[in-house]
């Protein structure tokens, strides 16, 4: 008998099981808006320009070797990217009070941040304490930190489906309630999966809730750059909260911003009140990764650290960042455009309000339904859209037949 | 390691709600401890291994140990290249053990740290694997190219699961790819290209072969050399077990005083179970740790 003849089959990933579907799927103009990375206009999968000609560099330099990074990373790689996140100018990095935890993608860095956070957060082993991700979210926010021991899972308020944008009332309103201490996940910029942001005024007052109540700032930072295509804008609610004196974690992905998505290159910045704390808890990281995957893979981390630190290569990466960010713009302006022009009943100005990858369209499952199977366009039941799947030989397609979803099913 | 640990806390006998014991080698990595526990299985226990005056593997009292281990005990073995010791159970020993792991209803967890470093030969190396699969025996092995391709900073590594039949596999691979989804999503591309294109390429692979050879040809060369220097200086004891032994690691049969005095005295650094990676010995300072060696056994302290 076999040890494991219970283990029952585990329902697969949503959004790999769309993708497997969109491939076995033969109709001819079929479109997939459930992809996760980018896409260029051909449809096509983009290694950046800058990330070849770093990795051509690297390669060829006879004194690099495949020796064990330190168990925290790559320092380049860690410093570049903490500056990055906080601002050359940053205070805090002045002040010696940030560390950094190269990790495997920005999964990596949440689980780290969140084994820390059990280990040592509210008390010792405190697994109680309430983690709040955002309703919706990123569907994996809930299972790392359930894997890493915490029972109580939470969602705040946050989108509005009926104005199809953020329930801000809602939103601090939870924050109000909440159990002090409580610790939030927030998306820095570019919400996955609404790509419905605070504006500067409405974070303002989250961080004045946040701080009087004491509770924990957990940032999920995946789209620096990829948002509003400057890396300053799109990094201006962490730094604000920064400047505000939170000692803060903030998971970073590099997986859409270098399109190094399976590189696995992510870190986690770790804003504390000064460096003597700093250094305890950056020896309490050394011993979670230790036991997780003891020292992280270098390649990834290598191209993005010679980026960042070479000014020539840096200047071209910020170019190919907001070539991404710029043809996803003009896919969100083209799709409102041409939704209105059709006179789609509803209102489509949340698709240019929206920043990042994703739009929330606000099609009801139903609606979806209907384009997945009659139309052969494929999204999430949440009516989530990548924008990366629009190209200007598919837009016309996809806008006809959301008008057509919308207007035959209700 | 860390999956496999997680794989097994989650559903190793769902009906039993397992959580351990798992007997570790004393000694072992000493990541090993702890990376069970961040796994959530707090009851680790030790098998007799080495032994310090055998200066080899104490197979009696290693078999004592697993024969009150109790059923479903998970029990981390070495397929070869064990760490920190470098002293690898022989295939009659395996023969003897795998019967025990049958009768007891253990759980081998293998590692395969370094393949065809301790012989050249991928297939010796491994024969432990195979032997344990070709009794019907259910497994796991967490495999590391990080030595034997010098792929140490790429992260390289693969957990081989065996089971009893081919209608689990489909279900436990999709439980293994949710606990991964939960610790790191996917794995890191990079090294694991590098191994695929070499493994699944004859030139390559036999190229490599060939690199392999290389470290274990210098790894035995210092092997003897070591040992006939400390028979020229006299140093007292046995050292015919650093050539029957294999591979990068070897224990000196030291003890905690000893391996102090090398390294505050003589700046001479081995772990603290007195064992040594082979491969830093090399001509330039051969004579300087034989003697090293020498002194800290024939200075009294």
């Amino acid at each position: 008998m076999s040890i494991f003849c219970k283990v029952p089959q585990a329902a697969p990933v949503a959004v790999f099981k769309l993708t497997q579907d969109f491939t076995k799927d033969q109709f001819p103009t079929k479109v997939n808006l459930g992809v996760g990375a980018y896409r260029t206009d051909e449809g096509q999968t983009w290694v950046l320009p800058v990330v070849k000609r770093a990795e051509k560099i690297i390669v060829s330099d006879d004194r690099l070797n495949h020796e064990y990074l330190p168990i925290l990373g790559l320092p380049e790689f860690r410093s570049s990217v903490s500056r990055i996140a906080l601002g050359d100018d940053s205070p805090a990095i002045q002040e010696n009070r940030v560390g950094a935890v190269q990790c495997l993608g920005g999964t990596g860095a949440l689980r780290i941040g969140a084994e820390f956070l059990r280990c040592f957060y509210n008390g010792n082993n405190n697994t109680k304490t309430p983690i709040y991700v955002s309703a919706p979210t990123w569907e994996n926010h809930g299972a790392v930190f359930t894997s890493a021991g915490f029972q109580d899972i939470r969602p705040y308020k946050y989108w509005d489906a009926q104005t199809r944008g953020l329930d801000f009332v809602g939103f601090l309103s939870d924050l109000e309630s909440c159990p002090e201490r409580s610790i939030f996940v927030l998306h820095a910029c570019a919400h996955n999966p609404t790509g419905t942001d605070p504006t500067q005024d409405q974070w303002k007052q989250i961080a004045q809730v946040m701080m009087r109540r004491k509770l924990f700032v957990f940032f999920d930072f995946a789209y620096q750059g990829f948002a509003s295509g400057n890396l300053e804008n799109d990094a201006w609610a962490l730094r604000y909260f920064v400047s505000r004196g939170f000692e803060l974690f903030c998971a970073q992905s590099f997986s859409k911003n270098f399109g190094l998505y399976n590189e696995r290159v992510g870190n986690l910045t770790i804003v504390s009140r000064d460096t003597d704390n700093l250094k305890r808890v950056l020896s309490q990281m050394e011993m979670i990764v230790r036991t997780t995957w003891s020292n992280p893979p270098s390649q990834g981390a290598r191209v993005v650290a010679l980026t960042l630190t070479s000014p020539e290569l840096f200047s071209e990466w910020k170019d190919n960042v907001k070539t991404m960010a710029d043809r996803i713009l003009l896919m969100r302006s083209q799709l409102k455009a041409k939704l209105q022009a059709l006179g789609t009943p509803g209102t489509w100005d949340h698709i240019t309000e929206q920043i990042g990858m994703f739009s929330f369209t606000g099609l009801n499952p139903k609606q979806v339904e209907y384009l997945v199977k009659e139309k052969h366009i494929y999204l999430m039941s949440s009516g989530r859209i990548n924008m990366c799947g629009l190209t200007t030989k598919n837009i016309d397609y996809v806008a006809e037949s959301i008008h057509e979803a919308v207007t035959v099913v209700q | 390691m860390r999956l496999g640990a997680e794989l097994l806390r989650h559903w190793y006998d769902v009906n039993a709600a397992w959580c351990g014991p798992v007997y570790l080698s004393s000694p072992c990595d000493d990541s090993l401890a702890g990376i069970f526990q961040a796994a959530g299985i707090q009851d680790i226990r030790e098998y007799y291994y080495w032994d310090d005056k055998q200066r080899d593997i104490c197979l009696d009292k290693l078999l004592e140990d697993l024969e009150t281990a109790p059923e479903q005990s998970v029990v981390v073995l070495a397929a070869s290249a064990h760490c920190p010791t470098g002293a690898d159970l022989s295939q009659n020993q395996w023969a003897v053990i795998t019967q025990l792991i049958l009768r007891r209803r253990l759980f081998p967890f293998l590692m395969l740290p370094a393949q065809a470093l301790c012989y050249g030969d991928l297939e010796r190396d491994a024969w432990p694997v195979q032997l344990c699969a070709s009794n019907g025996i259910e497994l796991l092995c967490a495999q590391s190219f990080s030595h034997c391709f010098g792929l140490y900073g790429e992260a390289v590594g693969h957990l081989l699961c065996v089971l009893k039949h081919n209608s689990l596999l489909l279900s436990v691979q999709s439980q293994a790819d949710k606990i991964v989804k939960s610790l790191w999503s996917q794995p890191s591309v990079g090294g694991a290209r590098v191994v695929a294109t070499v493994l699944s390429n004859p030139a390559h692979l036999v190229e490599w072969q060939g690199e392999v050879k290389h470290i274990v040809e210098r790894c035995m060369l210092i092997r003897e050399v070591l040992r006939e220097r400390l028979r020229l200086l006299g140093t007292p004891g046995c050292w015919d077990h650093l050539t029957q032994q294999r591979g990068l690691y070897c224990c000196m049969g030291l003890n905690g005083q000893q391996v102090e005095f090398l390294s505050k005295w003589r700046h001479v650094y081995l772990l603290p179970s007195g064992c040594l990676n082979v491969s830093a010995i090399n001509g330039r300072n051969l004579s300087y740790v034989a003697e090293s060696i020498h002194l800290a056994l024939t200075t009294s302290l």
